[in-house]
Formats: C-alpha cells, sequence, structure tokens
C-alpha cells in the first residue's frame, strides 16, 4: 500500500504544473499517475499557441498571468534545453463588420487588465504578416507578447523540476476507482497500486468527467475531437500565429520550421475519438489556401487529433468541491489547458494549501454552473 | 565510429548518441522519444529511423524485438501539397 498526501490524476501539462507548484511550496509525498506518459493526452496534440487576446476578464487575467510565467519558466524551472518559448504575437482576423465590433470590445476589455493588444487595419495587418489575402478579411487584432511554447519540453521542464523537488510519477498506471465513506477521500485505486489519501487532484483532461464520476460528481465538461496537420518544415516566413474565429483556423509556424493549423469541427461528437478525417484535411487546405495562399504551397506530412475538453462558458474549472473536501478540479479549458498551465498551478496549489485566493479566481469554481453566478461566455475559441 | 556521428533519424538529424541519452533519462518507447526528439516527426515519418529505434529500445530494455512497439503511423502516407488538396476537390 503506498500513502501520499495528495494523488494527481493525469501527467499533463497541468497536472505536471500542479505537481511542481506543491512540491515547490514544501508539499511532500506526492504521486502523480498517468495511464500513459507525460503529454501522452491533449497537451502532446495541442496546437503550441500561447495567447491572451480572448473576450472574458477570467480568461484574460488566466493568459496574462500564464504568459508572465512562460517568461521566466526556463530559469526558474531550471530547465537545460530550451522551452521554444517565442512572443511574435498572435494576428487575430476579423472578417466582417459584427466581428469588428466584438474586436474593438475584445482589445478595449485586454486593454484594461494590461495586455499589449491592439486594433489593425489591412495595412497594417499586412506589415506584420505580409502574406497575407487582404481579401481575406476586414480587420485583426494584434498582441506582440502571445506567441509560442513546444508543449513537450515545457511538460518536460516541468516533470523534471517536480521529480527534483520529490514528487513520485506513476507511469503506465490507470486509475480505476476513488473510495469515498462520508465526504472524506480514502483511497486511489489503480490498475497497479493501491494509495491511501485524502486529497485528489483531477487533472486528467479528456477524460475529467470520468475522474469525476468516480467520486459522484458530474461535472459539465465533454471532450471533443479537434483535428490538426502538419507540413515540412521550411525556411522562416511567418512569425504570429495567424487566426480567425469566423474563418476556423488558426495557423502558425513553430520555431522548428513547421506549420502547425488546426480548426474546429460544428458536427464533432461528444466522446474520445481522437482521429484524423478526409474532411478536416479538405476544409483545412480550402481555409488556409484562402487567407494563406504562400502556405498552400508547402505539403502536408501529418494530421493528427486530440480532445478539447469543454465548459458549459469555455472558461476552465480550477476548484475544489464543497461537498467533498480534498478533491480538486482542474478541467474544462476548452481547448487551452496547455497555455493556462502556469496558473493552474499557481491557483490548485493555493487551494490545496489553504491560502488566500484572488478574488477573481473564485469565480473559477464549479459551483458557479449551479447558482448561475457567471454569465460571461467565451466566443473566441477556434 | 563514434556515436555522434551515426545518424538515425536523417529529418531531424538525430544521432545515436541523442537516442541513448535520451533512453538513459528514462523514455524507453518510441511515443515517448518522439515527443523529446522529434524522431518521427519529419517528412520522411518514420520510415528510416523507426525500426532503427525500435532495435535500440529492446537492446536498452532488453526485451525481444517484437515486443517492442515502433510508432504511430499517421496519414498522410506521403507529403501533398495543400493547394493540391484544393485543386481536387469536385466543387
Amino acid at each position: 500500500m503506498n500513502k501520499a498526501n495528495i494523488v494527481i490524476v493525469g501527467a499533463g501539462i497541468s497536472g505536471l504544473s500542479i505537481a511542481y507548484n506543491l512540491a515547490k511550496k514544501g508539499m511532500k509525498d506526492i504521486a502523480v499517475i498517468d495511464k500513459q506518459y507525460i503529454t501522452s493526452g491533449s497537451t502532446g496534440r495541442c496546437g503550441a499557441g500561447v495567447r491572451q487576446q480572448w473576450g472574458t476578464r477570467l480568461n484574460c487575467i488566466l493568459a496574462k498571468k500564464s504568459i508572465e510565467f512562460f517568461e521566466t519558466a526556463q530559469e526558474e524551472l531550471g530547465y537545460d534545453k530550451d522551452i521554444e518559448f517565442k512572443q511574435e504575437g498572435y494576428l487575430i482576423l476579423s472578417t466582417s463588420k459584427n466581428e469588428d465590433e466584438v474586436f474593438d470590445k475584445n482589445v478595449a476589455l485586454q486593454n484594461s487588465i494590461g495586455i499589449p493588444s491592439r486594433r489593425c487595419t489591412i495595412e497594417e495587418a499586412l506589415e506584420i504578416v505580409p502574406h497575407l489575402n487582404p481579401k481575406a478579411f476586414t480587420s485583426a487584432s494584434y498582441c506582440n507578447t502571445d506567441g509560442h511554447v513546444n508543449p513537450f519540453l515545457m511538460s518536460e521542464a516541468y516533470y523534471l523540476a517536480a521529480k527534483k523537488l520529490g514528487v513520485k510519477f506513476y507511469f503506465y498506471e490507470e486509475v480505476k476507482s476513488i473510495e469515498v465513506t462520508g465526504s472524506t477521500i480514502q483511497k486511489v485505486i489503480t490498475d497497479k497500486h493501491e494509495f491511501l489519501t485524502n486529497k485528489v487532484v483531477n487533472a486528467a483532461g479528456g477524460f475529467a468527467r470520468e475522474i469525476g464520476e468516480m467520486v459522484g460528481l458530474e461535472i459539465p465538461v465533454f471532450s471533443e475531437n479537434h483535428e490538426i496537420l502538419a507540413t515540412e518544415p521550411t525556411r522562416r516566413i511567418q512569425g504570429p500565429m495567424v487566426m480567425s474565429f469566423s474563418k476556423n483556423i488558426y495557423c502558425q509556424q513553430v520555431p522548428h520550421g513547421s506549420f502547425l493549423m488546426g480548426r474546429g469541427n460544428k458536427d464533432a461528437t461528444r466522446d474520445h475519438d481522437i482521429s484524423s478525417s478526409w474532411q478536416f484535411l479538405d476544409e483545412m487546405a480550402k481555409t488556409v489556401c484562402h487567407i494563406l495562399p504562400e502556405v498552400g504551397k508547402l505539403r502536408v506530412i501529418r494530421t493528427w487529433g486530440g480532445s478539447y475538453n469543454i465548459s458549459p462558458d469555455h472558461q476552465p474549472i480550477i476548484s475544489d468541491v464543497t461537498d467533498l473536501p480534498g478533491y480538486y478540479i482542474a478541467c474544462g479549458y476548452s481547448g487551452h489547458g496547455f497555455m493556462f498551465a502556469p496558473i493552474t498551478g499557481e491557483l490548485i496549489s493555493q487551494m490545496v494549501l489553504q491560502e488566500e485566493l484572488d478574488d477573481y479566481a473564485k469565480d473559477l469554481n464549479i459551483n458557479r454552473f449551479t447558482n448561475k453566478t457567471l454569465t460571461d461566455f467565451e466566443e473566441s475559441v477556434v | 565510429m563514434s556515436k555522434k556521428d551515426i545518424i538515425i533519424c536523417r529529418c531531424e538529424d538525430i544521432t545515436l548518441e541523442d537516442i541513448h541519452n535520451c533512453l538513459k533519462e528514462g523514455y524507453t518507447t518510441f511515443e515517448e522519444i518522439k515527443r523529446i526528439l522529434r524522431v518521427g516527426m519529419g517528412p520522411c515519418q518514420g520510415q528510416t529511423c523507426s525500426v532503427l529505434i525500435q532495435r535500440e529500445i529492446a537492446t536498452y530494455i532488453n526485451k525481444p524485438l517484437e515486443d517492442v512497439k515502433t510508432h504511430k503511423t499517421r496519414p498522410l502516407i506521403a507529403g501533398v501539397v495543400l493547394n493540391d488538396i484544393v485543386g481536387g476537390t469536385d466543387e
């Protein structure tokens, strides 16, 4: 029988960041369990972008604080490889009068909490990304401190730092059940071990709902396949991520030289499917060739899919649970768990160690859906 | 020949020494090594490196070759130009 002060379910970026933050603050006997290995789920399948241009106040705050961490992550974590953090911005395209107005509002909100985004005309956008098709959009917004981080290496940086601080990792081990008596967690049972513990963090990404059900908790999230493709690497031609909500595309050139691009599928089923479809390839190719004709000359070398874990308001659930003390949730990122990981680790560690939470963080509680205390809805999602 | 001079993955310039270092760090499946070193993610999609790395893993963890998985195969089977995909649709 293993004993742990806390068991973290999931070794994606969220679980790793939580483990690191708890260990850094002195917590001992932390166990992280994953049914595969670090970044084997959504983290390792994500689009590798990090942005602060959001439409809700909460998402803006989470994003800004996370970017601040990425800026110093390499040194703070003492990582000897390169996390490939580059701040060459996100250029987000509007394609209608209506969307122009939404962008005006979003940029005002972003500026009000210190995010240095700005509105751009077509000409200004072309100065930032010269190979844009000027007929494909009406205006844009740009934030030069948004950018890119390598999800694999960022995760490894957290993993190695956490390991150094004594966190224990259990890979290729699947959590099967969680034993609760009354309102106290007793045990986490996997296919290999039993862990005596009173605290569990659900950082299971696409499987967060199932880990909630293990303690009788209904977390209002579902998983949905979002597909991506990568091109062959080429010379550097594009600094910023180019994105459009109305055209349903995000597309960036990563430091390694490949272009990564993805889009959502409004007909996606709510399940754990992560397969690749020809429909995606077809739609993606049409969209990118229209907006970024130069990119159309490149070869696609691989496609894949990953789960978005979607919450009702497209904002994450970073929360404790009123009826079950010791159970913590970090899920429902709606496709943006990678870029919010630094603040996730910070906030969950504050909850676990009963530190004072900032006011905004209280709004991330799961109770917001039953109490209907929050009416904000994030539209700015691809 | 030095391990530094033996190229295992030609797409990403990964040497035998890189692979051995990665194994020593505890990454002992192709998928884990891929995420750290990018092997199998280049234009050839693992057609050169996958069996070479499979053999290195098998030797390192002392298991028969057939018990060691190679890379996950993903579409497409060969590189296709994005513009050609658009041109190929019948709309």
